[in-house]
């Protein structure tokens, strides 16, 4: 015990011995350790921050998006073309498909929303009562949509808590009027404010909740329609939309893929072109779990060679030692050391060295969050127009550091020092005790 | 009278070159505890080979070597690093301590290496570096000592397992007229009143001296054997 104590001892005074050196090589196995820990925490908290916007879609849902298809109208034909999710769709989706517990139909467009002097570009949504529940939307004032309105197609409508604010800045705005083309609206309810979700799978755009009015989708159909002019540079385009969305919830999460098929089948016999598509947030989610794993795998990896480069480090240094020792090693021979003594005493060397990287390469590896947080700070003060332009899930970076990668990073580490000291500490080992005694 | 060690017929081969180099070719001694030997020689005569055999630091191509009841000559790696710890004391032309121990851990270094530091061997390498006039340098490192003051604690090293014999190479090739006197004089002291066995290799006459016996190589061959 004492003995091993010794070498320890021995091992740590001839580190101190040279403290330029023995620092920059306990400076590459840091540097090894502590990118495991930050690599693997990024990884983590991107995917952790992909899984929950697309639970936030619900996993138990089924998103149908009407899309137009490319144009393939010949210019001479005069006219807008229907695309598009049916009502037929919504009402066979719903008869034949019996593990549907519930189907949303949303109809959306680009409008201005006016009051007095006041005007707002946003998003009309047609939509019925559940519309706020599914997507996670709660109301502050008044009430959402209700079955009644619905039936009546009533001229009512909900403001997001944005449009609310810019058409009433200084009044309550329940039981107010907007004018939307050439309808009045009463305000019935106002939401709250809500986050974005993000635009998963290309299918699915981003949603942005800050500017929608939400009216009855019956009154919608009664006094919009199908048929939906926009004006595109001096010219008027035409489309004819009933549906923009469905949104179906299943009535058992394992039924959720199953449905998604039977969904795609009933759609594809019915639609010549391919002006739907389907997201099934479920699959996007076990995607989202595939792509967490390949990013860590790819994480660990970009980390592992800075590991080996930092073992690689500690062998070159080891084997400048050996040579610059070799007479130390004659003088230890000579006095009765084993080949094994000096191999061991070496080996606690490099072991000593990558120990002590290793820690401080923890400790510099568990700052990552704080890290990241004054950077980020740092970055929004001295150069907030290149923050504003970076993607929102870099500009919103939370690091979650992987329990497991600390005491994982921790073993490579002190296994980088063993495997990376075994050649140098048996190579001093090998040497001739005449020769190296005769060594200057 | 016991031996302190005895070689027999001791033949030592190598290859240089594609070429055989006898450099022994059958010496035998006998060396009784308490004797004091200077072997001399000019270079070739196998003065180094002799003392690498000695020291255990390399094994002969043929004959028998003596050393505490054992014949070593064919031992392992292991058992010739466990010999050296404990059988032999070395004292080098250059001193040879460790630079970033103290005097005192420098003596303590065959100790580390037989086994054999606990607290009462311990007190010994504090009366070694008394005996050898250090007493008062202990925590000193090498390098803040004059050569003399290392070759005491060089010394002091070679006796703390107290070996069989001190193999001493050329003790005094880096000292000055003075110092190098105050080595001998220490040495002989030793040997003296400690009784200890003392090999020395020199290729100075007057250093040769100082010995009660010298024994002269040559060609790998004893040329001559003659107590004083």
């Amino acid at each position: 015990m004492r003995l091993w104590l010794r070498t320890w001892q021995l091992g740590l005074k001839s580190l101190v011995l040279h403290p330029l050196r023995s620092l920059l090589t306990v400076l590459g196995i840091f540097i090894g350790v502590a990118s495991v820990i930050w690599l693997l925490a990024i990884g983590e908290g991107i995917s952790m921050k992909a899984q929950e916007q697309i639970e936030g879609l619900g996993a138990d849902n089924i998103i149908i998006r009407s899309i137009k298809p490319p144009d393939t109208a010949s210019p001479d034909q005069r006219g807008p073309t229907p695309y598009g999710l049916l009502r037929e769709d919504y009402d066979r989706l719903l008869s034949t498909i019996g593990t549907i517990d519930r189907a949303l139909p949303i109809r959306e467009l680009r409008r201005q929303f006016r009051r007095a002097d006041r005007m707002v570009d946003g998003r009309l949504v047609g939509c019925t009562p559940e519309y706020a529940q599914v997507t996670h939307l709660e109301v502050d004032r008044g009430h959402f949509i209700t079955d009644v309105e619905l039936e009546h197609k009533a001229n009512t409508c909900v403001l997001a808590a944005q449009v609310a604010e810019r058409l009433f800045p200084f009044e309550n705005p329940i039981g107010q009027e907007i004018h939307i083309e050439e309808e009045y609206y009463t305000v019935v309810g106002v939401m709250k404010p809500r986050e974005s979700t993000a635009g998963v799978g290309g299918s699915l755009a981003a949603q942005d909740f800050t500017d929608d009015v939400y009216i009855p989708i019956t009154t919608l159909r009664a006094r919009i329609g199908d048929f939906i002019v926009t004006r595109r540079s001096g010219s008027f385009e035409g489309e004819i939309v009933q549906l923009s969305q469905i949104t179906l919830r299943v009535n058992d999460i394992k039924n959720v893929i199953e449905t998604a098929d039977l969904v795609r089948r009933s759609l594809a016999s019915k639609h010549r072109l391919t002006d739907y598509s389907v997201t099934v947030p479920l699959d996007l989610l076990e995607q989202a779990k595939t792509t967490r794993l390949m990013f860590i795998v790819f994480m660990g990896l970009i980390a592992a060679i800075s590991l080996v480069v930092g073992g690689i480090g500690i062998m070159n240094i080891m084997l400048a030692t050996v040579t610059e020792r070799t007479r130390e090693i004659g003088i230890r021979r000579a006095l009765g050391a084993k080949r094994s003594d000096i191999t061991q005493q070496f080996l606690a060397e490099t072991i000593l060295l990558s120990v002590v990287g290793g820690v401080t390469g923890i400790l510099g590896g568990l700052t990552c969050g704080y890290v990241t947080a004054i950077l980020r700070w740092g970055l929004e003060r001295s150069l907030p127009k290149v923050m504003e332009n970076l993607p929102d899930i870099v500009r919103t970076i939370t690091p979650q550091i992987v329990p497991w990668s600390i005491p994982m990073s921790f073993g490579i580490s002190v296994g980088v020092g063993l495997i990376f000291g075994l050649y140098p500490a048996t190579r001093a080992a090998a040497m001739d005790p005449i020769e190296a005694l005769r060594h200057e | 009278m016991t031996l302190a060690f005895r070689v027999e017929d001791l033949k030592k081969e190598y290859v240089l070159g594609g070429e055989t180099v006898h450099a022994l070719r059958g010496v035998t001694i006998e060396v009784p505890e308490g004797d004091y030997v200077a072997i001399m020689g000019p270079s070739g005569s196998g003065k180094s080979t002799l003392l690498n055999m000695l020291g255990c630091l390399d094994r002969p191509t043929s004959g028998k070597y003596y050393l505490g009841g054992d014949d070593v000559a064919q031992m392992g790696d292991d058992q010739l690093s466990e010999v050296r710890a404990k059988r032999i004391g070395f004292v080098f032309q250059s001193y040879n301590l460790i630079a970033q121990l103290t005097v005192v851990e420098n003596i303590e270094v065959p100790l580390y290496y037989g086994g054999s530091l606990n607290a009462k061997t311990r007190a010994r390498c504090l009366e070694l570096a008394d005996l050898v006039g250090l007493g008062k340098r202990l925590g000193h490192r090498p390098t803040q000592l004059s050569g003399g003051q290392q070759q005491r604690a060089a010394i002091a090293r070679s006796l703390v397992n107290d070996p069989y014999f001190m193999l001493a190479d050329e003790p005094t090739g880096n000292l000055d007229s003075v110092t190098s006197s105050e080595i001998l004089d220490l040495l002989g002291r030793l040997n003296r009143e400690e009784n200890k066995t003392i090999i020395m290799v020199t290729h100075e006459e007057d250093v040769a001296e100082r010995a009660k016996r010298i024994i002269r190589l040559r060609d790998g061959l004893l040329q001559s054997d003659e107590r004083r």
